[in-house]
């Protein structure tokens, strides 16, 4: 694969990513359990989205087709996206939706700031911008496992099973294949691997903190950086592209 | 049945450095952190923050309207603490 | 968002004259009334209900925008969108926080919304129902709640004119939004042209109704403008909103859907067509397109999210027990 393909895949991997993961807690908006924490859900959205446009504007600028940050956004069949699981997760309940988010900034926070040493200079200023947004995401998370996880005895139950139901996405946050192999050859890209143990202690400490514990994983879902996704992301492509498609081409 | 209620907290932002906090409004929070981020997510919006207080509104002491005339009417005829007071000649130049 | 002329305020009150005439010199020489003064209980209960009022529309408004979010046509137009309906929440909580300096907590007034006590404003009892929609809500909706809340941020009560201040400043963004959602509409397709039309259709009147009916004689309104909770009748803020918006309208090339709209050389405004208040009272007592809709999801809201807060509440009661069982020598 030539360095272009490789930057534009990689781009679109991570674009992806912040993209379904905002329209998931934009969901949010109006249905949160309290008016407060409707805005700080909302303020999370609205970095993940900035991120994204950003992410997506690169990634077509990169291409060299034309395409613009919504055509990349909107216009591509669903087997062309290439998110990671975790992030098309439903949002369940608040509990389900605070482990997803923990899981995810537990892992933003290392990747970003590897990702500021960057030899992409465009990537290292995203990431500068990115890592301070991410570390207020695991800090708002982190207060809120540990409030859930040693809160009532319903609170804990429902930490318990979201746990259960996400750990197996975990994993593939921290996959490398021929697309991140070249790309961390080409001086770009974050090694993920290497962010395991740093992953793994920051989730263990909060969960140790909350009372709660990592579970134990048989098998790690996978698929996603190759479009092969959960049936949910399908629902969700339904209504983020709704415009788009129904009325193709035109301005809004 | 009406839940219990979440505490009220009072919200200081501090605009920029070398202006002192200012009330900003206020927030529920059951407990200082959340109420620190709940203030950061609802009143800094914008960007109008450098630095965040918060308050339990119940630890606020404040003075009583009825005894407004006591506490504040006394000081309004000290107007020698006031530089008008004093007259200069204008010769004399700024002062 | 929002506030509509207030729907039935109760300004009865039991003071004696010489306190009732001691207040309302305060009043009259614009002197700012804050939470701890002497008030007569009427001026207290009718802010109390005209700000949570005003609270509930804030939050009742985030539906039908907060449905769209999902199927925004651009990621520009889906983080504005986010944004605004964020704000709604914000200036809903500006306004309970309002309101609880009057002696009510937010769960007091959450529990008179869901128990249908206490009203909101009737424009969100309507589906928003394409795309022009928020184009239209952000047009009309929020161009109508801006001339009542310029008037607010005067009110005589220091919270409530504070509060408004705040929300006028970040609602600015608000109506321009929306209006530039028109504006592509209308340079586009036949298609977005007419998607555009049907929304200015579909809003213009309950827009209009907004303000609330005239108030005619009402004691009730005239005690609040002696008061200066209100400052404009329901009727001049209306002809202000429909001066503003029908020349904007024509800029778009949009009909307004009033065939007895016309200029009125004379007064220097425009007279228009009479407003079906049948439908406004029928769409307030609760047989609007939407009301069950919204209540049943606000409901459903409070309920799901109870759980959350009983949970942090009893985590800060185990920490401050711990706290207590093993102090900790501060730095």
């Amino acid at each position: 694969m030539a360095k272009g393909n490789i930057l534009f895949t990689y781009l679109l991997r991570l674009a992806d990513d912040h993209l379904i993961l905002s329209q998931r807690l934009g969901e949010w908006a109006g249905h949160a359990p309290t008016l407060e924490e409707d805005l700080a859900l909302t303020n999370i959205a609205l970095d993940l989205i900035g991120q994204a446009r950003s992410l997506y504007s690169y990634a077509g600028a990169v291409e060299g087709q034309g395409r613009d940050e919504d055509q990349l956004a909107f216009t591509r069949p669903e087997r062309d996206y290439v998110n990671a699981l975790i992030v098309e997760q439903p949002n369940g309940d608040f509990a389900h939706t605070i482990v997803r988010q923990f899981f995810i900034a537990a892992f933003m926070v290392p990747f970003w700031r590897e990702m500021e040493k960057s030899g992409d200079d465009q990537l290292a200023a995203i990431a500068a911008k990115a890592s301070k947004e991410v570390a207020y995401h695991l800090r708002h998370a982190s207060e809120w496992v540990v409030r859930l996880g040693d809160g009532t005895d319903e609170s804990h139950a429902r930490m318990v099973e979201a746990l259960e139901d996400l750990v197996m996405y975990t994993g593939e946050l921290f996959e490398k294949d021929p697309v991140t192999d070249a790309a961390i050859e080409a001086g770009f890209a974050v090694d993920v691997s290497a962010l395991e143990d740093e992953w793994r202690q920051t989730v263990e400490q909060v969960l140790g903190e909350a009372m709660l514990a990592l579970p134990e994983v048989g098998y790690m879902q996978t698929g996603g950086r190759d479009g092969i996704h959960s049936e949910h992301l399908g629902h969700i492509l339904s209504e983020l592209q709704y415009m788009q498609r129904t009325y193709p081409g035109l301005t809004w | 049945m009406t839940e219990t209620a979440t505490p009220l907290w009072e919200v200081f932002i501090r605009a920029r450095n070398g202006l002192s906090h200012k009330h900003a409004g206020s927030i529920h929070a059951a407990d200082a952190e959340l109420a620190l981020q709940a203030a950061r997510d609802v009143y800094t919006r914008r960007g109008e923050g450098q630095s965040v207080w918060v308050v339990r509104s119940s630890d606020i002491v404040a003075s009583d309207p009825v005894d407004k005339d006591m506490m504040f009417e006394p000081t309004a005829s000290k107007i020698y603490r006031h530089p008008t007071f004093y007259e200069i000649p204008d010769d004399v130049g700024n002062m | 968002m929002y506030s509509q002329g207030l729907i039935g305020a109760d300004g009865k009150t039991d003071e004696d004259e010489a306190f009732l005439a001691a207040f309302q010199e305060r009043i009259d020489a614009e002197q700012k009334i804050e939470p701890n003064d002497p008030m007569p209980e009427g001026y207290r209960k009718t802010l109390i209900r005209q700000i949570s009022q005003h609270a509930h529309s804030e939050i009742i408004g985030m539906q039908p925008e907060g449905n769209w979010i999902s199927r925004a046509p651009t990621l520009r137009r889906k983080a504005a969108l986010m944004a605004k309906v964020q704000d709604e929440g914000g200036h809903g909580l500006y306004l309970y926080s309002a309101a609880e300096t009057l002696g009510i907590s937010r769960e007091e007034m959450y529990q008179q919304l869901l128990t249908g006590a206490a009203k909101y404003s009737s424009i969100f009892n309507y589906p928003a129902l394409t795309w022009a929609d928020i184009g239209a809500i952000g047009w009309l909706v929020d161009g109508a709640a801006i001339m009542n809340q310029i008037a607010l941020c005067r009110c005589s009560y220091g919270p409530y004119a504070r509060a408004m201040i705040r929300i006028c400043k970040e609602e600015s963004f608000h109506q321009r939004q929306g209006y530039e959602i028109l504006i592509t509409l209308c340079n586009g397709s036949d298609e977005q042209k007419e998607l555009a039309q049907d929304a200015l259709n579909r809003f213009w009147w309950p827009s209009l109704m907004m303000f609330g009916p005239s108030e005619g004689q009402s004691v009730h309104s005239q005690q609040s403008m002696l008061w200066k909770i209100k400052r404009f009748s329901n009727d001049d803020l209306r002809d202000k909103f429909i001066n503003a918006t029908v020349p904007q309208a024509e800029f778009l090339g949009l009909k307004v859907p009033d065939p007895e709209l016309k200029w009125n050389e004379e007064k220097q405004g425009y007279d228009h067509g009479d407003i079906d208040w049948d439908e406004f009272w029928r769409v307030v007592k609760g047989d609007g397109p939407c009301n069950r809709e919204r209540m049943r999801t606000r409901r459903r809201v409070e309920s799901e999210g109870a759980w959350v807060r009983e949970a942090a509440l009893a985590h800060a009661q185990k920490r401050a027990e711990r706290q207590a069982v093993a102090p900790v020598a501060a730095e």
